[in-house]
């Protein structure tokens, strides 16, 4: 086990992080980063709640080495909202009520955000297959797939 | 300041309306954009790691912990075993026999046993592998019928037979209304155990303040009040040094409504290190904490007239309840009390038997002690609708009661919308003319269900009203909302604002709401059993009309008429019939010039009537006021892999009155979704108390992919007690998904199925059971034709 300093770039941000090479990525953005918006909710790639996107692909950052992630560009849930404004994907989740209690929110809009990003129009069985890595246990995901299908082309594209 | 001196009134927003209209939550952009805090996301920069230690034996007598080598250990502050506690716990004051951390013996594999606080990780995992324990192992029972077999060690020293609780319960003439029946059907089904499941892994925070000698208790709780409660029981500490504050959190569904055992040892770590403890439970130890629905095994006889009337039901219900009580009794109380408020029903015998096992502990999940009931009911239900050659809608028309209605078992029905839950489904899933004209292998299954609105009588009975809302009012013209009921995602808070809103006519926006935090928010008994709309919705409507006659009031002092002139339009007010005007930010300065701010209290218990008749136990299932529930499944059945696939869940739900629409959908949703899971895969399964499926991979439950569509119809009976006609939205729907499945795979292809969850290999089972069955009913059709042609032969 040793310890290096990783060059990150999250949100759009360079940091140089002191790491464990056995440090996980979760561990990284939650605890060195303060961004604990993703979410831990297993023991290890079971629900979703850690999504992240690593160069736009949805990453579980629970099983992913922040190593690994050297020179990759991450994104998580606090990049999505410009100037403190939500965006499309984040308000049509809100007003439509695709959260309840909101922890697997962060996992399911950067799923979703990267099915959006690829598919700016998908079919429902498209939406239900991008987030079927995200357990949600409030919804039974019916909100959740009606708010991700209104989002609209021209603005999930912003 | 006397009202000629104001300034001229410019068109006040008009009065708002929020009752009825469907609200994004309150807390909905917190939790979207990721800036929500859960337990686990709590600055906590120099708390120390807390980590549980648990037994590897599933029954057995404690010789001995020792601890003086992890606590030599490099960074580690402290270890704490069940011998620093003051008293053990348990959420019924009358069943508490659980330490926080074993002691004298553990009862299942994964108890706690001890704990350590540590500088990082690696010093805790380091302390833990170094205690010593020495447990003498005694003999374990993972099922209910041997733990209740002649010879069996007692789990518990008072309760012989391994019996938590026996419940006898006799109402009207049983055996003449079986006797007087035209149909008597009697079955037995089986349904496993099964786990809340909440995203959010469990977690808390806990402050010890050595000097002060105060602590402070951060955590997922659904009912910080008992947390508090059970904390200065255990610890020994005197309730004035406590603070329990509820961040987010993220679900429950009945796992969090009991004090839990990890809550209390983070607290007795953090006292024992004299710092700040976080303690987080991995997904693993989450299960292991447990609380679920227990495995449950019901026989049912029941009774029918000529017209499908149920003359008599005698059910006997055995529940694996695990280690501890917890809720145990309540539970196989409620399994039969809710028997009843349904349908009108002759007569009842229910037998019900908790029973000890060497497993996790069993609680209150998700529709408390009715679900697997249910299950068994309306399956028989749909059973005898065949027998007798009627629709299952006819069935349970046949059966309805009329409000205001008295149970059997002195329970109180106000408002009853099931007639038009029936109506509803019936009609939106084109049962009539779709059910027997589907292609082979798919069908449709219907099934009802009911809940409470709260238990009428609280756990902890202490005559205080069952729900408290203070109203804060100050300079700045905002209203605060103080409540201690916890909003676990619900919407329990955006539901609150909306009903002191609608009283005061004023916009959502001029509130903020606090929950729950004992060191602010008045105590309030809690998110469970689905109190919160019913009870602290009429205690905020009640404190918002105390807010208002105090603004009323204020304002009839300066136009100096009687209060009984002021017309109140939320933003302004004035005297009616004149064009003399106050807008509010006015109202609220002259009302505070009086006596500064305004603090307004709005309190409601349950009437007396409503909280049950005086037979013992007669408290479990009382609440003032009953939801309904309807449903259709319609399913598809792979013939050769046994595989169901849902196609569509139709669900008309009772909630009195919709102050959300978009929350009571999103409930309903939601509930029908977590019965499906139960009916379809979700197990916990054990090897000799050894969880097998203590992970979301194993423990399975559904995908986005594998969740049907589920469309809600809202009936709106009004309930006359509830705010604004409101009642529970959240449970009353999950028990009738199950049945309504089984239902539907026997109309889908011809296999009753009596035993959840509905797995694959046992429809594929039962289809081949039902094969052969056939393939030999149809051998012996034709030997029994062929025979008389035989004999003639032979005779020639």
């Amino acid at each position: 086990m040793t310890a290096r300093v990783l060059q990150l770039h999250v949100n759009g941000r360079a940091h140089a992080v002191a790491a464990d090479d056995h440090l996980l990525l979760v561990d990284v953005l939650r605890e060195r980063l303060a961004l604990t918006g993703t979410k831990q909710g297993c023991d290890g790639g079971e629900c979703g709640a850690c999504t992240v996107l690593v160069d736009g692909e949805p990453r579980l950052a629970c099983i992913t080495l922040a190593a690994a992630v050297e020179g990759r560009k991450v994104e998580t849930i606090e990049s999505l909202s410009s100037q403190g404004r939500l965006s499309a994907l984040q308000r049509a989740l809100h007003e439509k009520l695709g959260t309840q209690c909101g922890f697997c929110t962060p996992g399911m809009v950067m799923a979703a955000e990267a099915l959006l990003r690829r598919t700016p129009q998908p079919s429902e069985q498209q939406v239900r297959e991008a987030i079927a890595g995200n357990l949600c246990r409030c919804t039974g995901y019916v909100k959740i797939v009606e708010a991700v299908l209104s989002v609209s082309p021209t603005e999930a594209a912003r | 300041m006397k009202h000629e001196d104001l300034p001229p009134l410019r068109d006040p927003a008009p009065p708002t309306h929020p009752v009825g209209t469907p609200q994004p939550l309150i807390d909905g952009v917190e939790k979207v954009s990721g800036s929500a805090r859960y337990t686990a996301d709590l600055p906590s920069a120099g708390a120390l790691v807390g980590r549980i230690g648990r037994s590897m034996v599933a029954h057995g007598v404690i010789r001995g912990i020792d601890t003086t080598a992890a606590l030599a250990l490099p960074g580690v502050r402290a270890v704490v075993t069940g011998e620093d506690f003051a008293a053990p716990y348990g959420v019924i004051p009358i069943a508490q026999n659980e330490w926080p951390l074993a002691r004298g013996k553990v009862r299942y594999r994964g108890e706690p046993l001890f704990a350590v606080a540590a500088d990082d990780d690696e010093a805790a995992a380091a302390a833990l592998a170094a205690v010593r324990v020495e447990i003498d192992p005694l003999p374990a029972y993972f099922e209910a019928d041997a733990a209740r077999a002649e010879g069996a060690v007692r789990l518990h020293d008072d309760k012989p037979g391994n019996l938590e609780r026996t419940v006898e319960q006799d109402f009207g003439d049983v055996d003449a209304g079986f006797a007087a029946g035209h149909l008597v059907l009697e079955r037995e089904y089986d349904c496993a155990e099964v786990a809340h499941g909440q995203i959010e892994l469990n977690a808390t925070l806990a402050q010890w303040d050595p000097e002060a000698e105060r602590l402070t208790v951060q955590s997922v709780t659904q009912v910080p009040y008992y947390l508090h409660l059970t904390l200065a029981q255990t610890l020994g500490l005197p309730g004035e040094a406590i603070r329990v504050i509820k961040p987010f959190v993220g679900g429950g569904f009945g796992h969090r409504v009991e004090p839990l055992n990890f809550e209390m040892v983070c607290a007795a770590l953090a006292r024992a290190a004299g710092g700040t403890v976080k303690l987080e439970l991995s997904r693993e130890e989450v299960f292991l904490t447990h609380r679920g629905r227990p495995a449950t095994k019901t026989k049912l006889k029941v009774g029918f007239g000529r017209g499908g009337e149920i003359t008599a039901v005698a059910a006997e219900v055995v529940q694996r309840g695990g280690a501890y009580a917890g809720y145990g009794l309540v539970t196989i109380l409620y399994a039969g009390a809710l028997l009843h408020a349904l349908y009108r029903i002759g007569a009842v015998r229910y037998r019900g038997y908790r029973v000890y096992t060497n497993l996790p502990p069993c609680g209150a999940m998700r529709g408390h002690g009715a679900v697997n009931v249910r299950f068994a009911f309306e399956s028989l239900l749909d059973e005898a609708a065949a027998a007798l050659g009627v629709d299952p809608f006819t069935l349970r028309r046949a059966n309805l009661i009329e409000p205001p209605y008295r149970t059997l078992n002195d329970l109180q029905v106000n408002s009853y919308g099931l007639p038009a839950c029936l109506d509803a489904v019936e009609r939106a899933s084109g049962w009539r003319e779709r059910r027997g004209a589907l292609p082979p292998g798919r069908g449709l299954g219907m099934a009802c269900s009911h809940y409470v609105s709260g238990s009428a009588k609280p756990v902890h009975w202490s005559g205080e009203p069952h729900a408290v809302v203070n109203l804060r009012l100050d300079f700045d013209g905002g209203i605060t909302l103080l409540t201690g009921a916890s909003d676990i995602g619900q919407g329990s808070s955006t539901l609150l604002v909306q009903v002191a809103a609608e009283v005061l006519l004023l916009p959502m926006r001029r509130f903020r709401v606090i929950s729950a935090d004992s060191a602010l928010t008045p105590k309030d008994n809690g998110s469970y059993s689905s109190r919160v709309s019913f009870m602290v919705g009429n205690a905020a409507l009640r404190a918002a009309e105390a807010l208002k006659r105090s603004l009323v009031e204020a304002a009839a002092k300066q136009f100096e008429c009687a209060a009984g002139d002021i017309e109140w339009l939320g933003e302004s007010c004035g005297v009616a019939g004149t064009d003399r005007r106050l807008s509010f930010p006015q109202v609220v300065r002259a009302a505070l010039a009086e006596n500064g701010p305004l603090t307004a209290q709005g309190t409601w218990s349950t009437p007396p009537e409503t909280q049950g008749g005086r037979f013992r136990g007669a408290a479990v299932g009382s609440t003032a006021g009953f939801s309904y529930a309807a449903q259709v499944v319609e399913v598809e059945v792979d013939a050769d892999t046994g595989a169901l696939k849902v196609v569509k869940c139709w669900v008309a739900h009772d909630c009195g009155r919709a102050i959300n629409p978009l929350a009571v959908q999103g409930q309903v949703q939601g509930a029908v979704w977590m019965g499906l899971g139960q009916a379809m895969a979700e197990e916990t399964r054990y090897h000799e108390g050894l969880p097998l499926a203590a992970n979301l991979l194993d423990y399975r439950i559904a995908t986005a992919v594998e969740s049907p569509p589920i469309e809600v119809t809202l009936v709106e009976s009004l309930d006359p007690l509830g705010p604004f006609g409101a009642k529970e939205a959240s449970e009353g729907g999950l028990h009738s998904t199950p049945p309504a499945l089984a239902a539907a795979v026997q109309d889908a292809c011809g296999v009753r199925l009596a035993r959840l969850p509905l797995l694959p290999e046992r429809v594929l089972e039962a289809l081949t059971h039902k094969r052969r069955d056939d393939k030999a009913a149809a051998a012996r059709a034709a030997r029994a034709q062929a025979l008389p042609d035989r004999i003639a032969e032979e005779a020639r």
